[in-house]
This record gives C-alpha cells, sequence and structure tokens, in this order.
C-alpha cells in the first residue's frame, strides 16, 4: 500500500510504499502502475503524462495546464487496483557469454569475493532472477536479487564506456546496458540479445517490470553466431 | 514536382527536430525530451501560422547553415539569435528574430550563434515531412529515437518540408520581451531534510554558476558545496524535468528534458514549471538564485506565465 503521497515539485505526484527493497513492495508498485496505465487508457484526456515505477516507489508527472497535483492525487486515491501483476510475469531466458573478453571484472570480483570465476557463475547462472524497475537509459532491466556470496559495490572509477550488451552486477542486482554507456557496474558477460528494439514500436522491451529472468551461458562461438 | 528540402551545409553544434515532447515511456528508460524552451518553440510555430504543436528545429550555440532546395518557404527563428540570410541574388540579410521571412529557392539562412541564451527554433509553414515516434517529433539522441533516426543533423543530410505549395501570409511580429532575470523558483525536494541546516539555508542565499557542463540532460551547478548530513545515495527512483540532485560532492545538478528517468541522488528542490524554460537558456558561467515558494504559488505562477504566452500568441493573430 502507498504510505505516503506528496508532490514532486509542482507537476508530480511522488507515491511512497515504503524505503526497505523487496518483490512485495515492488509487485505492490507494479500493481499501481499497471492499474493507472489501463486508467490513462480509458481516460486519455486526464493529463497524466508519465508513470515511473522503482523498487518502492511511483511517481506519477502531469500536464499543468491540464490537471493539478489535488486532482491526481484523487485519481489515485480512488483507483481500483487490479493485482494481478504476479499472473501476468513473463519467463525470459536470456544467453550471456563469460568469456573473459566480455566478462571484464571477474578478476576485480574473484579478489573481493575469494571466489572463482565458475564459481561466481554457478551462483550467478543457478537463480531466477525479478525485474524490479526498467530505465535510467532506454530499456535498462534492473534485476534482483543476486546471491549474497557476489554481492560487490560499484566500480570505484567508473568505465567511461560499457559497451552495449554487457551484463553487470553491483549490490544485490542485475542489469543489463541497452546501449553503450558510462557504468560502474561489475561486467561478468555480454548478451547477443537485443533487449531494447526501437524498431518495435509495440513492444520496444523485452525485459518489463515484473518479469522473471534466467541466464545460461553461451560460448564466444555461439555470441558470435548468434541470430534472433 | 520535387520535393522541397534544406540542405544542410554546416549542422551547427547541436541541431535536432523537437516538439512538445514524447510521454509515456518513463517507465521503459525513455526521458520526454521536447523543446527546451517551450515558450518559444510555440511562438515560433505560430508566427508561420502552424499548430502549436509542429516540428521545429532546436540549435544550441552555434546553428546550422541551411540552403533552400526546390521551393519558396515561410520561416521563423526564435530565441535571442544572431542570424543572417544570404540571398541567391547576393544581398545578405540581417535577420530579426520573432517575424516571419519568405525564403526563396537556393537562399540561405545562416544561424550564426545565439547570442546570451543557448537554444533557439527555426520554424517553416506546413512543418517537416518526418514521421512520429510514440507520438512526437522530437529527437531523442540518448535512446536514438524521433526524427532523423534519433540523431542529432550532420552536413550534407536534408530536412525535408511538407508543404511547398503553401500560402504566403502577411507579415507576423512579435514583440518578446524575455525576463533576464536569474532568480528561479523551486519547491523543496523530497529529500531536503538530508541536507545540514546550513545546506538548507545556504541553498536559498547563495548565488550557484552555471559550469560548463550543461547539455539537453541536465545543468551542473558549482558553487557553495551542499552537505548531506543523511546519505548521499538513495535507492534508485524515478525523475522529472527540474529536479534537482546533489551527488556526494555537493554540486547540485538541474535535470533538463533528456535526463535519465531514475536517478540515486539525493533531491534537494524541484524548479516550478513556469521557470523551466528559463532555467534551460542558462549558459556556462551565469549565475542563478533559488528561491522557495509553495506548491500553490506555483500554480499561480504557472497561470500567468500561460496568460503571458498566450498574450504573446495573440499578438500575432
Amino acid at each position: 500500500m502507498i504510505k505516503n503521497i506528496s508532490n514532486l515539485g509542482d507537476a508530480a505526484l511522488y507515491c511512497d510504499f515504503g524505503s526497505e527493497v523487496n518483490k512485495k513492495i515492488n509487485l505492490n508498485v507494479i500493481d499501481y502502475f499497471n492499474s493507472l496505465a489501463k486508467f490513462i487508457k480509458e481516460n486519455k484526456d486526464c493529463g497524466i503524462s508519465n508513470i515511473t515505477p522503482s523498487y518502492n516507489k511511483l511517481i506519477i508527472s502531469f500536464d499543468l495546464s491540464i490537471t493539478s497535483y489535488a486532482e491526481i492525487r484523487n485519481v489515485v486515491k480512488n483507483l481500483k487496483i487490479i493485482g494481478d501483476t504476479h499472473i501476468n510475469q513473463k519467463k525470459i531466458k536470456i544467453p550471456i557469454c563469460c568469456d573473459n573478453e566480455f566478462g571484464l571484472d571477474f578478476k576485480k570480483l574473484s579478489d573481493k569475493t575469494k571466489l572463482s570465476k565458475e564459481k561466481i557463475l554457478d551462483l550467478y547462472l543457478n537463480k531466477e532472477y525479478f525485474c524490479y524497475m526498467t530505465g535510467f537509459i532506454a530499456g535498462m532491466p534492473f534485476l534482483g536479487d543476486i546471491n549474497e556470496n557476489i554481492r560487490c559495490n560499484r566500480l570505484e572509477t567508473p568505465r567511461v564506456k560499457v559497451p552495449k550488451g554487457s551484463v553487470g552486477i553491483a549490490e544485490q542486482f542485475a542489469n543489463i546496458y541497452t546501449f553503450e554507456s558510462p557504468g560502474g557496474w561489475n561486467i561478468i558477460g555480454k548478451t547477443p540479445l537485443k533487449i531494447f528494439d526501437q524498431s518495435n514500436l509495440d513492444e520496444p522491451v523485452l525485459i518489463k517490470v515484473g518479469d522473471e529472468v534466467n541466464f545460461y551461458q553461451i560460448s564466444k562461438e555461439e555470441y558470435i553466431n548468434w541470430d534472433e | 514536382m520535387s520535393d522541397t528540402y534544406f540542405e544542410i551545409l554546416r549542422s551547427g553544434i547541436n541541431t535536432t527536430v523537437q516538439d512538445k515532447g514524447r510521454n509515456h515511456m518513463y517507465h521503459v528508460g525513455i526521458a520526454v525530451s521536447g523543446a527546451i524552451d517551450q515558450r518559444n518553440y510555440k511562438l515560433c510555430n505560430k508566427l508561420v501560422n502552424n499548430d502549436l504543436n509542429e516540428a521545429v528545429i532546436e540549435f544550441a550555440y552555434q546553428g546550422p547553415l541551411l540552403k533552400l532546395k526546390n521551393g519558396k518557404i515561410n520561416f521563423s527563428i526564435t530565441g535571442d539569435v544572431l542570424f543572417r540570410i544570404i540571398r541567391k541574388k547576393s544581398s545578405v540579410e540581417d535577420g530579426i528574430c520573432y517575424k516571419n521571412y519568405i525564403l526563396e529557392d537556393e537562399d540561405q539562412i545562416d544561424i550564426i550563434s545565439t547570442k546570451n541564451t543557448v537554444y533557439g527554433y527555426l520554424s517553416v509553414t506546413g512543418g517537416f515531412k518526418l514521421e512520429k515516434v510514440w507520438n512526437s517529433y522530437s529527437t531523442n539522441t540518448k535512446a536514438n529515437v524521433g526524427s532523423n533516426n534519433g540523431k542529432k543533423y550532420s552536413i550534407e543530410d536534408k530536412v525535408f518540408i511538407k508543404n511547398s505549395n503553401l500560402q504566403i501570409n502577411k507579415e507576423k511580429k512579435i514583440n518578446y520581451n524575455p525576463s533576464s532575470d536569474n532568480l528561479i523558483r523551486v519547491i523543496k525536494g523530497t529529500n531536503f531534510d538530508f541536507f545540514s541546516s546550513d545546506a538548507q539555508n545556504f541553498f536559498f542565499k547563495k548565488e550557484f554558476s552555471v559550469t560548463k557542463l550543461v547539455d539537453r540532460m541536465g545543468i551542473r551547478l558549482s558553487g557553495y558545496k551542499l552537505e548531506n548530513t543523511v546519505s548521499t545515495n538513495i535507492k534508485s527512483e524515478g525523475l522529472v524535468r527540474g529536479v534537482i540532485q546533489v551527488p556526494a560532492d555537493g554540486n547540485p545538478i538541474i535535470m533538463l528534458s533528456d535526463h535519465g528517468t531514475i536517478g540515486g541522488y539525493p533531491k534537494i528542490a524541484v524548479v516550478i514549471s513556469a521557470d523551466l524554460d528559463r532555467v534551460g537558456q542558462f549558459t556556462p558561467g551565469s549565475t542563478i538564485n533559488f528561491k522557495e515558494v509553495s506548491l500553490e504559488e506555483a500554480q499561480n505562477i504557472f497561470k500567468a506565465y500561460t496568460d503571458e504566452t498566450n498574450k504573446y500568441l495573440n499578438e500575432c493573430d
């Protein structure tokens, strides 16, 4: 449930679901997100311009020339919540090549965790991840939670360029760089899959909030010859 | 008949297509984009008789040098812009912003630079021949989405113009007097209480300088270091235009139209909607003072801002 609603500036609502990061709270955020998305479809002139779910917050931006904080707050308070996120989850398998050419940070990770590359991969691959949110850059999924024994901080000095398709881990999360981008996550491999496809106008993102993801290893040869 | 288009002879520093912006894509990680200065964008369309939501060309600092091919058009430039029109018949005219011009086949528009601001706008009657992506023409160079495949224009690109048999309308003009005020009004952010009482106090008292790190994503400021006494990171959450984040170094960053959709730095304040056009136009080296207003005040200021925009729009009816 929403613990508190406040304003973020004059054209957004800040819905606070709590301070912890866990699947239960996040599913609740996504339930609200899905219900609001349905409301917007049915009420195109309501003035809501964007809804941004994250771990435990939901930010609703609106057009101040059409509506106001008080009106949208009422919309949220009277919103009928459809709690079906957990039923509509997709399960997605992501191929990952962990060759040292792509898995740039295994040495650092082994030093920090005192585990071999094989052990790190074993713990990473044998787990199902939950997509808490997407964003920062287009389509980037924030997946969790990774095994406690392989959790590490971000790089002290972020890379200026992380190659597109790189899979990174930091703290309890994993993500996939959908574009070449600056970034500080520990890179363990690369996927040949297109996670964000701007030419696919209906479904530009492969992994959506609430989806379940797991990774399986492919060889460098399979990576190079990958054909979607 | 051949299509009318601009040939780009010089691209300028950051020349893109912009409009009102692209909504309903934050959750995917795609920012709103759109013209940084929404009022100048609207005035630009109005001056050439366009629908106010038509696409325009936005340029930053040095603008493009454009040559018209296969047609005759009406155009207008808004902003604080130095430009000239190079007529095919060898005369050169100094351009005046906020009025419309007729451009003949093979004439050139040379947008030399913006003066005391960052962004300017160019519109043509009928608009440009472009496809909307997710309901917007705006170029988003971060996600490579929108007009020109989501990239800024380069030399030799062609920009096609929609309507080549347009009606040349009577001369239109707006007497635009933009505010040169450096006071930016804000509402306290959701993490305002993360900051020391000195920081809370001085945020509204000290002057902040605009650094060189200014683009369509955001504006980095320097000056008084804002001390955070709680935590310099928060769990990543959504951002909106105008949010002022403060990373561990204590220097505030103002989010503009192409900002990352989520961020993990505490939010000290949010610029009110009525001041977003102005804040986006600050050039490196200029200074900003922040003033706190309440939500109700911000809503009233926005009404006044809208009324003023409408007053300018009505001037050229």
